[in-house]
C-alpha cells in the first residue's frame, strides 16, 4: 500500500508540475488541481498509513495504537475546502481574462512570434 | 493601566470584528457608499483601539512575561488553537490597523466605488492579517494566510482592467503553488514531531532523533519556501513588482503590509522553534536566510535602478526592505533584531504612504505625457515641447512634493528621518554584535545596505525630478481632503517615529528580549489553564 500511495502522489504531483509550466490557463488550472490532490494524499499519509482503524473513540482509556490519527484527516478536510475555494476563484479569473483579452494564454496575450 | 475582566477577550477581537463587519457589509447595497464606508471605518477604528489596548496590556505587565494567551473554545494548548499576544504581535496589530485606517480614509471618495465589495474584501483581508499575527498554531496560520490571500486576490483585481487581470493571473498562480508548499511543509513537520502548536513544537525539537529530525528540517525548509514567497525573497519574489505596479493604490499599500507577514512568520517560527533551546538544530538555516536576504537586497537595488514608473519602483523598494529584514533575522542577535524591527516600522509606513502618493502624482500629468517624459530621458532631448515658465506651485503640489520627499528620505535612509535612525542603529548593532573581529559577511551586508540606499536615492530622485520639475505641463492635481488626510497621517507617523525613536527603541528592546526567551513561551502557552466553569448550585438543574 505504501508503494501504491507513494507512486500515486508522485505521479499526480509530477503531472501537475509539468502542466503548470505549460502556457495555457486551462493546463495551468488542471495542473494546480492535480497538485492539490497529490498534496492532500500526502497530508493523509503523514498521519501514518493504517487499514480498518477508526479515527475517534467514544470511550477514554484505550490503546492509541488501535486507532488512526484523526488530525491529518481534519487537516485534509480543511485543505480540500480551502483549495476548492481558491481554485474556483482562479477559474472565475481565467474566464474574465479570456473575455477581456481574447486569449487563454497565462500572460493574458498571445506570445509574439 | 487598569484592566477590566472582560478585557481578556480583547485578544480574539482583531479576528472576530473584521469577520463580522465584512459579512455584514455583503448584503448592503453597493449604492449606499457612505453606510459601507462608515461601517468599514468604524471597524477600522475599533481595531486600532483594540490593538493599542493589547499593546499596552502586553507591555505593562498585565500578563506574566508579557505574553497573553487566549485558548480558543477553551481547549488546552497543544490540542486546541492558542492565540498569543506578545509585544511583537501587538506591535504588528497596531501597524496593520494604522495602515488600514489610512488606506480606508484614502479610498473613501474614489476607490471604494470603482468595484463591488471593496469594503467586505478589505475587512476579510484584515481578519487574515490579524489572525496570522495572533495565532500560535501552524495549521491555523495556513488558514489565516489563505483568508488573507483569498481577499487579496479579489482586491488585486479591484478596478478590473486587462493589466490587473494579467498581473493577477500570475499572482494567484504563484500563491496557489506556495500554499501547496505550505501544506507539504506543515504535514512534514506534523509527521516528524506530532504537533502543530509552535510552543509545543519548540519543546519537542531537542528530543528528536535523526530520521525524524531530518524530516523536520525538510518540512521547515519547505515551509520557509512558502513564507519567503510571500516575503519576496530572491529568487521567489519575481511576481511582486508587476503585481504592485498594476494594483490600485490602496491595495498596493496593503500589499506592502502583506510581504511583511511572510517576514513575520519566518521570524516567529524560526526564533521559537530553532532558538537556543533546540540543541543540534539550533540556528538551523539562519545562514541561508542571511545570504538570501542579501541577494534579495541586491536584486531589489538593481530592479529599483532599472524601473521607470513609480509602482514598480515601490515594488522593488518593498523587496529591498524584505531583503534587509531577512538578512537581519539571519544574524540572530538581539540588538540587531531590535534595529531591524524599527526599520520594519519605518519602511512599512513610508512605503505604504509612497504607494498612495504615486497614484496622486500620476494625476499631475495629463495622460500620454508620461511616455513623452520617458522617451525624452532615454534620448536626452534638450528642448521641451512646452515651456512650464509662469506656472506657480499650487498648494496641493507643494503638499505632494513635501510628502514625496519625506517618504523618499525614510525609504532611502537619509538623515534626519526614521530611515537613517534605523540604518544607523542597525550598523551600530552589527558592528557591536560580535566581539573582536567583524566577519566579512557582516561587512558585505553593510555595504549592500548602503549601496541599496544609494540606488534608492538615485531612482527616487529621478522619479521626483520627472514628476515635479520636468513634467512639462503641470496641472495642479485634484486632491480630495480624505486623500490628503490619509497621506498626511502616514507622513506624520514617520516623523513621530523619528522624534520618539528613544521610546520606540525601548519598546522594541523589550520585544526582542521577550522573543529570545523561549522558555517563557513554552511555559505560558502550554501552562495556560482552561477557564473553569463555576459549579452549578444544587437544585438549579
Amino acid at each position: 500500500m505504501e508503494l501504491v500511495l507513494a507512486l500515486s502522489v508522485g505521479v499526480l504531483f509530477g503531472s501537475g508540475l509539468w502542466l503548470i509550466l505549460r502556457p495555457r490557463s486551462f493546463q495551468l488550472i488542471t495542473g494546480l488541481l492535480l497538485m492539490s490532490y497529490a498534496v492532500n494524499l500526502f497530508i493523509f499519509a503523514m498521519g501514518r498509513l493504517s487499514v480498518n482503524k477508526a479515527p475517534i473513540t467514544p470511550s477514554a482509556n484505550v490503546d492509541p495504537a488501535q486507532f488512526a490519527d484523526p488530525l491529518p484527516q481534519a487537516l485534509v478536510l480543511t485543505a480540500i475546502v480551502i483549495g476548492f475555494a481558491t481554485t474556483a476563484l482562479y477559474l472565475v479569473m481565467m474566464i474574465g481574462a479570456r473575455g477581456l483579452s481574447g486569449s487563454d494564454h497565462v500572460d493574458g496575450e498571445e506570445p509574439k512570434p | 493601566m487598569s484592566v477590566l475582566p472582560w478585557m481578556q477577550h480583547l485578544v480574539i477581537v482583531p479576528v472576530l470584528l473584521p469577520l463580522i463587519v465584512g459579512a455584514l457589509l455583503i448584503p448592503v447595497n453597493q449604492s449606499r457608499h457612505s453606510l459601507k464606508f462608515a461601517l468599514g471605518l468604524g471597524s477600522g477604528l475599533l481595531l486600532w483601539l483594540t490593538s493599542v489596548a493589547l499593546l499596552l496590556m502586553a507591555d505593562t505587565g498585565h500578563w506574566p512575561a508579557g505574553i497573553g494567551v487566549y485558548l480558543a473554545s477553551n481547549w488546552v494548548a497543544p490540542f486546541g488553537i492558542a492565540l498569543v499576544v506578545d509585544r511583537l504581535s501587538a506591535l504588528m496589530l497596531v501597524l496593520t490597523a494604522t495602515i488600514a485606517l489610512a488606506v480606508l480614509v484614502f479610498s473613501a471618495r474614489r476607490w471604494d466605488r470603482v468595484g463591488v465589495s471593496f469594503h467586505s474584501l478589505f475587512q476579510f483581508m484584515l481578519m487574515g492579517l490579524n489572525g496570522a499575527f495572533l495565532t500560535h498554531d501552524l495549521f491555523n496560520l495556513f488558514v489565516f494566510f489563505e483568508v488573507m490571500l483569498a481577499a487579496s486576490y479579489g482586491l488585486v483585481l479591484h478596478g478590473y482592467n486587462l493589466r490587473r487581470i494579467q498581473a493577477g493571473m500570475q499572482y494567484i498562480a504563484v500563491n496557489l503553488v506556495a500554499s501547496l508548499l505550505f501544506l507539504i511543509g506543515v504535514s512534514l513537520i506534523y509527521a516528524a514531531s506530532g504537533t502543530l502548536n509552535i510552543a509545543d513544537l519548540a519543546a519537542r525539537v531537542p528530543a528528536l532523533a535523526p530520521p525524524d529530525a531530518w524530516l523536520l528540517q525538510l518540512g521547515a525548509v519547505i515551509l520557509a519556501l512558502a513564507f519567503l514567497t510571500k516575503g519576496a525573497m530572491w529568487p521567489l519574489g519575481f511576481w511582486l513588482p508587476t503585481t504592485y505596479a498594476s494594483a490600485s493604490a490602496p491595495v498596493g499599500a496593503m500589499l506592502v503590509l502583506m510581504t511583511k507577514v511572510g517576514v513575520y512568520a519566518v521570524l516567529r517560527v524560526w526564533l521559537s522553534v530553532f532558538g537556543e533551546q533546540a540543541g543540534a538544530l539550533s540556528a538551523f538555516g539562519l545562514e541561508a536566510l542571511a545570504w538570501g536576504g542579501m541577494a534579495t537586497l541586491l536584486f531589489g537595488a538593481i530592479g529599483m535602478l532599472a524601473s521607470q514608473d513609480g509602482g514598480r519602483m515601490a515594488g522593488f523598494g518593498a523587496i529591498m526592505s524584505s531583503g534587509t529584514l531577512l538578512a537581519v533575522i539571519g544574524q540572530s542577535d538581539g540588538t540587531v533584531l531590535t534595529a531591524g524591527l524599527y526599520y520594519l516600522l519605518g519602511s512599512t509606513v513610508a512605503m505604504a504612504a509612497f504607494m498612495l502618493l504615486i497614484e496622486l502624482t500620476e494625476r499631475i500629468r495629463p495622460p500620454g505625457s508620461a511616455l513623452l517624459a520617458l522617451t525624452m530621458e532615454a534620448f536626452a532631448v534638450e528642448d521641451k515641447p512646452e515651456d512650464p515658465v509662469g506656472i506657480g506651485m499650487p498648494g496641493t503640489l507643494a503638499f505632494l512634493g513635501l510628502s514625496f520627499g519625506i517618504c523618499a528620505l525614510v525609504i532611502t535612509g537619509m538623515p534626519p528621518l526614521a530611515g537613517f535612525v534605523a540604518k544607523f542603529s542597525l550598523f551600530h548593532a552589527l558592528l557591536g554584535a560580535a566581539p573582536g573581529e567583524v566577519p566579512a559577511s557582516t561587512w558585505l551586508f553593510i555595504v549592500l545596505v548602503v549601496t541599496g540606499g544609494l540606488a534608492a536615492i538615485i531612482s527616487l530622485m529621478r522619479l521626483g525630478v520627472r514628476i515635479f520639475w520636468a513634467s512639462g505641463v503641470i496641472k495642479p492635481p485634484a486632491l480630495q481632503v480624505t486623500e490628503a488626510v490619509s497621506i498626511g497621517g502616514l507622513v506624520a507617523i514617520c516623523l513621530a517615529l523619528t522624534v520618539q525613536a528613544g521610546t520606540v527603541f525601548d519598546y522594541l528592546g523589550r520585544t526582542t528580549d521577550g522573543l529570545l526567551r523561549n522558555a517563557d513561551y513554552h511555559q505560558r502557552v502550554l501552562g495556560e489553564p482552561p477557564v473553569q466553569r463555576a459549579p452549578l448550585q444544587e437544585g438549579t438543574r
